[in-house]
């Protein structure tokens, strides 16, 4: 797998105040990345120097090989990007739009066309390319930003909150989209809503405060969540403390005399014994869950874990 | 040199999506073509007691100058309501990322702003040199003449597109710009006028004001000092405006 973009020890200041310090990532060809941050971590701060509209107060970028800050031309013929407000010219129709995005990108005119329908197909904006963009809604505007960056085919996709003003059916479609353009793009993706990491990206990164907190695969994250506890129904109330002899339990946390919560070492599932002990007794087993950690109680813990430790200076 | 002819079209296209470039182009003809038939007026009630005056001035001189010299006032009044919007429209409507994203340099993104500017300033050049040429239906013109008078306001108005253009990338807001525009464009305009005044700095506010190099072009002198003037002055706002664009992506 051949990486597309390398960021290396990238900080920016804005006067005093730190946005980013000293990240570091890398996005390889058939990765999705989700950017995660809580508001001003420096999520969109780092979109903005990836896709060379900020330049960074130290570090390094490169774009499949090649230096932003060297050779910008050159670097950004691979880079699409749509920024948190999509750019777009009210006055003009999508039709109009595009194929003025498509001459910036300098596509030859016979591939140009063809390069426009297939991505006003893609954002389904087939029905509206003859209309002003300014009389569109908010979720076609969000769409059409999505279109102008996949449109000249770029390795490398950026998006800054690309669902944000979509309705729930319009969000599964992109979700989508970006699942199928990962196959064979790398695709950097901002967001603060949580399962669409979940849901679309291979790969997880938490910034705070500037700083990255976390850097996962979407497999590392789900390790991340399966905290070793599991809550148990029974029809009759049943002796729960029984079960605080067998290996591997720390502790038992009763609800009602029918429900409880059982905490465990990792390395030993007491659910089989639990529940052949459960069955025998005739209680009634209703429910043995294992319980999740949400994607949300890790993040709130790893930024607010981040918080309490290193205040950024 | 592609993209900036690319964005240079959108940029005038743009310019006639509005009103704005319709009714200044209309307004501005009504006006100037009021002041030409005043003109011609007064020249045929002048013309018996001219044929008396050995070398008397001509029609070209009485009617076309005079012309030339009120189309660069009210376009002095009209160029910063255009070029107002250049950039800081974009900085307002989040646009300017797609073009900063695209790989194009700054420079061809301010090229082309500018010629997209000129371009429209150049068509109504063309219409306003209508009315002179219409004169030659019933007499004969100076050409020479006319050609120095059209190139003194074509340089005078490229001069006018690049100040304000600079202006636009400096200012959050459009409006900004064009006061702005204005402000500095009246200043260089009147600045020998105050010249008799202070005899010390006479040289260097001649120099400075548009006005003095614009009527010496009017006259039919076309001397490399004048047209130096423009050019290196549309030259500094350019390359200002260039910087304040890389500027913004260092600091911001």
């Amino acid at each position: 797998m051949s990486t597309l973009i390398q960021a290396g020890h990238l900080s920016r200041y804005y006067g005093d105040h730190c946005a980013v310090r000293d990240v570091d990532f890398s996005v390889a060809r058939g990765e999705v990345l989700g950017f995660l941050g809580p508001n001003g971590a420096g999520k969109t701060t780092t979109m903005q120097m990836l896709s060379g509209n900020l330049a960074p107060s130290a570090g390094q970028i490169f774009i499949n090989g090649i230096d932003l800050l060297d050779q910008p031309r050159a670097a950004k013929k691979q880079l699409g990007y749509l920024p948190d407000n999509p750019p777009l010219y009210r006055e003009l129709t999508v039709q109009e739009y595009l194929e003025y995005c498509a001459a910036l990108h300098r596509l030859p005119r016979q591939v140009k066309y063809q390069a426009i329908a297939k991505s006003k197909r893609r954002c389904g904006l087939d029905n509206v390319a003859g209309r002003l963009i300014g009389n569109l809604s908010k979720g076609f505007q969000q769409r059409i930003g999505i279109a102008q960056a996949i449109l000249h085919n770029p390795d490398i996709i950026i998006l800054d909150e690309p669902t944000v003003g979509l309705d729930p059916i319009q969000i599964r479609e992109i979700r989508a989209l970006i699942r199928e353009l990962g196959a064979e793009h790398g695709i950097i993706l901002s967001t603060h809503i949580l399962p669409e990491v979940q849901e679309s990206c291979t790969h997880v990164q938490i910034i705070d405060q500037g700083r990255l907190v976390l850097h996962e695969t979407i497999a590392g994250l789900e390790r991340h969540m399966n905290s070793a506890s599991l809550t148990i129904r029974t029809r009759r109330p049943c002796d729960f403390g029984q079960f605080s002899c067998l290996p591997g339990i720390n502790s038992i946390e009763p609800i009602t005399p029918e429900h409880c919560r059982i905490h465990h070492d990792l390395e030993h599932n007491p659910a089989e014994r639990i529940a052949e002990t459960i069955i025998a007794s005739g209680a009634g087993l209703l429910a043995l869950v294992p319980e999740k950690k949400t994607m949300e109680e890790i993040f709130l813990a790893l930024t607010s874990r981040h918080q309490s430790e290193k205040p950024c200076a | 040199m592609r993209m900036i002819f690319t964005i240079a079209s959108r940029e005038l296209r743009t310019l006639f999506l509005s009103p704005l470039a319709w009714s200044i182009l209309g307004l501005l003809q009504f006006i100037l073509a009021y002041l030409f038939l005043t003109q011609v007026d007064a020249y045929t009630m002048l013309q018996p007691r001219l044929a008396n005056i050995e070398a008397a001035p001509g029609i070209t001189d009485l009617v076309v100058t005079p012309l030339y010299g009120s189309a660069a006032i009210v376009l002095l009044l009209v160029t910063p309501l255009l070029t107002m919007r250049l950039i800081s429209e974009e900085r307002r409507n989040k646009t300017l990322p797609l073009l900063i994203s695209a790989p194009i340099a700054n420079h061809e993104i301010l090229l082309g702003k500018y010629l997209g500017v000129v371009a429209l300033l150049l068509i109504m050049v063309l219409m306003i040199t209508i009315m002179p040429l219409s004169l030659l239906a019933g007499g004969e013109l100076d050409c020479g003449k006319l050609l120095a008078n059209i190139l003194a306001l074509l340089l005078v108005l490229a001069s006018f597109a690049a100040i304000g253009l600079y202006m636009s990338c400096l200012a959050s807001h459009p409006t900004l710009a064009a006061i702005g525009t204005f402000t500095a464009l009246l200043l260089l305009w009147i600045l020998d006028w105050t010249a008799g005044l202070n005899p010390q700095y006479n040289a260097i506010l001649q120099y400075l004001s548009m006005l003095s190099h614009f009527q010496n072009l009017q006259t039919g002198l076309i001397s490399s000092r004048d047209i130096g003037y423009f050019l290196l002055f549309s030259a500094t706002f350019l390359l200002l405006g260039i910087r304040r664009l890389d500027y913004e992506r260092l600091q911001k």
